[in-house]
């Protein structure tokens, strides 16, 4: 590397080296603004094409006319119903194994194994996660297409997640806490349960919205495991079909009757759930930002 | 009257704020429920136990459950595999291997054909495509974030290229529709609206801040002394980048790269609305393709189940749960080694 630095320092060029030194920042400054421009023109192309769709009505009432009027509201319903049951599921799991990993075992092979595992869950595809609820959940547990069934898929599809974001959570709590609180007589468990949780509450709380943000827009999932098209009620059993955001988005974009109409209708809807994500990874971001800036340690 | 569309506009901004509003209440909401939900059942559970149980029995049954949630990832990761396969090979005692390795796909057809030959095409069109694309934007503002960019700057871009990621992909594969529908056939002639490029484009915009993000996690941690060292050489900023750090983050940054292969290989819903689903074999970037994703979202809900059919589409994803289970594996191997060697 020192050989490879001296090559490219030899003297005489040095305008030539300055120049070009200039021009690559600007091209990476330009790479990156770029990606931030995009981002914007996102943005305010989803609410400029949203803005004949979005009123008061759109998120108050359910769709009416063969979907091609009326809200979007048994959608959200069903969203904001997933993600709860997926919550549920998800973070007490999640939270434990982070516990059983950083407290419990720490380093060596058994907490590579599984540390291993959670990499590779992380990284299946959600379509694969999509026919593995329809195997195991579906079917073979014979749960049904129902909202148990879709948020019991997309618990496994976030699970790593969580998991990886409460380890960080937990691995930010000074060691000298835990051997405060051993020298103390405190037994493992008191330990993790008056001094570590307590101290890592924070960080596991940012990391659960963080994640639930992650899968809030998930379709694929929940394709063959509870998302219907149409339902003209609200589900008031786990058991039932729902309809949710993204699929509805994706089934006024593929499947109208009448496409003039059901497109406004798409983009209403898509920018709802932005903005559900958003407001997800708003509070996230702002909540993690505070808590920097308290951590006295 | 006035018909044109600003005529909404004196709503537009209400109606936002209210919206966010709701939402942000509702996240609030949510968060104030079952976290203190969880927490007086966490108190009353341990109240009741505290009086009826001894320590030691408590102590133990914790910890039994917790180390039985400390497996639950290997049980899942074990599940997904089983019941993939499961259904997965069962349509390969219907179906002759061969019979999967021809060009021809159509599974409702008198006499179906399962060739996944033109749908593994049109997954790779559509993954090089993207990357050729994600990497010089990703690799750019990971370069720029972590070597050129004042720490201010950096606060303020972060955060908007981590909202990139948090769209939803639907969201992004409706744009790519709408949009690029639009602007691809004008640009190129082609007759079709939705193409391998228009998805390739779509995803490489949905990759550009993850794998920006996990570049930088790898620049990142090349230690400074390597960039002082530079300098101190008299190297300029590029060069230190160019001779020095890069080289030394290669291999977290070809992880990273992998990282982002393996995600767009399994990417569904973009590719689904953005790509137009033709299940015809072609090597035109510019003619509509159809992904081994796709296949599996659109047919399984025609698919008898536990037919032919059902099966063979299990098949595919018995395919796409390999390819990515292996791009990650190397991907981890490589960010293992990476980190080692840093550590020294």
């Amino acid at each position: 590397m020192v050989g490879a630095t001296r090559a490219a320092v030899k003297p005489g060029i040095t305008a030539r080296r300055k120049v070009t030194n200039a021009v690559m920042k600007q091209v990476f400054r330009a790479l990156t603004y770029l990606v931030v421009a995009v981002f914007g023109g996102i943005v305010v192309y989803i609410f400029v094409r949203a803005l004949p769709a979005l009123s008061l009505t759109f998120i108050t009432q359910p769709p009416r006319d063969g979907m091609l009027a009326g809200g979007v509201l048994t959608c959200i319903y069903g969203t904001v119903a997933l993600l709860m049951l997926t919550t549920v599921f998800a973070v007490p799991l999640g939270v434990a194994a982070a516990i059983y990993v950083n407290e419990f075992i720490g380093w060596g092979k058994r907490a590579r194994v599984i540390r291993a595992a959670v990499n590779n869950l992380a990284g299946v595809p959600s379509i694969v996660f999509g026919l593995f609820g329809l195997a195991f959940f579906v079917v073979f547990l014979e749960i049904g297409a129902s909202l148990l069934a879709a948020s019991l898929t997309l618990a496994t599809v976030v699970l790593p997640i969580v998991i990886v974001s409460a380890e960080e959570a937990l691995k930010a709590v000074p060691r000298d806490y835990r051997l405060g609180s051993a020298a103390l007589g405190a037994t493992r468990w008191q330990t993790i349960s008056r001094v570590t949780l307590p101290q890592a509450a924070p960080g596991i709380i940012t990391g659960t919205i963080l994640s639930i943000g992650r899968i809030a827009g998930e379709t694929a999932p929940i394709l063959f495991t509870g998302a219907a098209f149409y339902l003209p009620r609200l589900p008031d059993h786990p058991r039932e079909q729902f309809m949710e955001l993204s699929y509805h988005i994706f089934a006024m974009a593929t499947q109208s009757s009448d496409i003039t109409k059901s497109m406004p209708i798409a983009f209403g809807t898509a920018f709802v759930l932005v903005v559900l994500v958003f407001a997800f990874n708003l509070v996230g971001i702002l909540y993690r930002a505070r808590l920097r800036r308290k951590r006295a340690w | 009257m006035d018909r044109s569309p600003t005529r909404y506009l004196k709503y537009a901004l209400p109606a936002a704020m209210i919206l966010l509003s709701f939402a942000v209440a509702g996240v609030i909401g949510w968060l104030l429920f079952w976290g203190g939900l969880a927490a007086l059942g966490g108190q009353l559970a341990n109240r009741v136990a505290a009086r009826f149980i001894p320590q030691k029995t408590r102590e133990a049954f914790v910890n039994t459950l917790i180390t039985i949630a400390g497996y639950s990832a290997i049980v899942i990761i074990a599940f997904v595999f089983l019941f993939i396969f499961k259904e997965g090979l069962t349509a390969f005692r219907a179906v002759p291997a061969g019979e999967f390795l021809k060009k021809v796909w159509q599974p409702a057809a008198e006499v179906p054909k399962y060739g996944i030959i033109p749908l593994a095409a049109g997954t790779v069109m559509v993954t090089a495509i993207a990357m050729a694309a994600a990497i010089p934007l990703g690799l750019g503002t990971a370069i720029y974030l972590s070597e050129v960019a004042g720490s201010r700057e950096r606060e303020i871009v972060k955060p908007v290229v981590e909202l990139l990621s948090a769209i939803p992909s639907v969201v992004y594969g409706l744009l790519g529709m709408i949009v690029l529908g639009d602007v691809i056939p004008r640009i190129t002639g082609t007759p079709f609206r939705l193409n391998a490029v228009n998805g390739g484009i779509v995803l490489a915009i949905m990759l550009t801040p993850m794998l920006a993000s996990l570049a930088e996690d790898a620049l990142y941690s090349v230690p400074r002394s390597y960039r002082v060292a530079a300098f101190a050489l008299g190297a300029t900023r590029w060069e230190t980048i160019r001779r020095t750090v890069v080289p030394a983050a290669a291999s977290g940054v070809t992880a990273a790269i992998l990282l982002s292969v393996a995600r767009t290989l399994g990417e569904t819903m973009v590719v689904l609305l953005a790509t137009g689903n033709m299940g015809a074999f072609t090597v035109n970037p510019l003619s509509s393709v159809r992904t081994m994703t796709a296949t599996i979202a659109i047919e399984m809900g025609d698919a008898v189940f536990g037919g032919e059919h059902y099966h063979v589409l299990f098949a595919l994803g018995v395919v796409l749960f390999s390819i990515t289970f292996i791009v990650n594996l190397i991907s981890q191997v490589i960010m293992d080694r990476f980190a080692r060697r840093l550590r020294g």
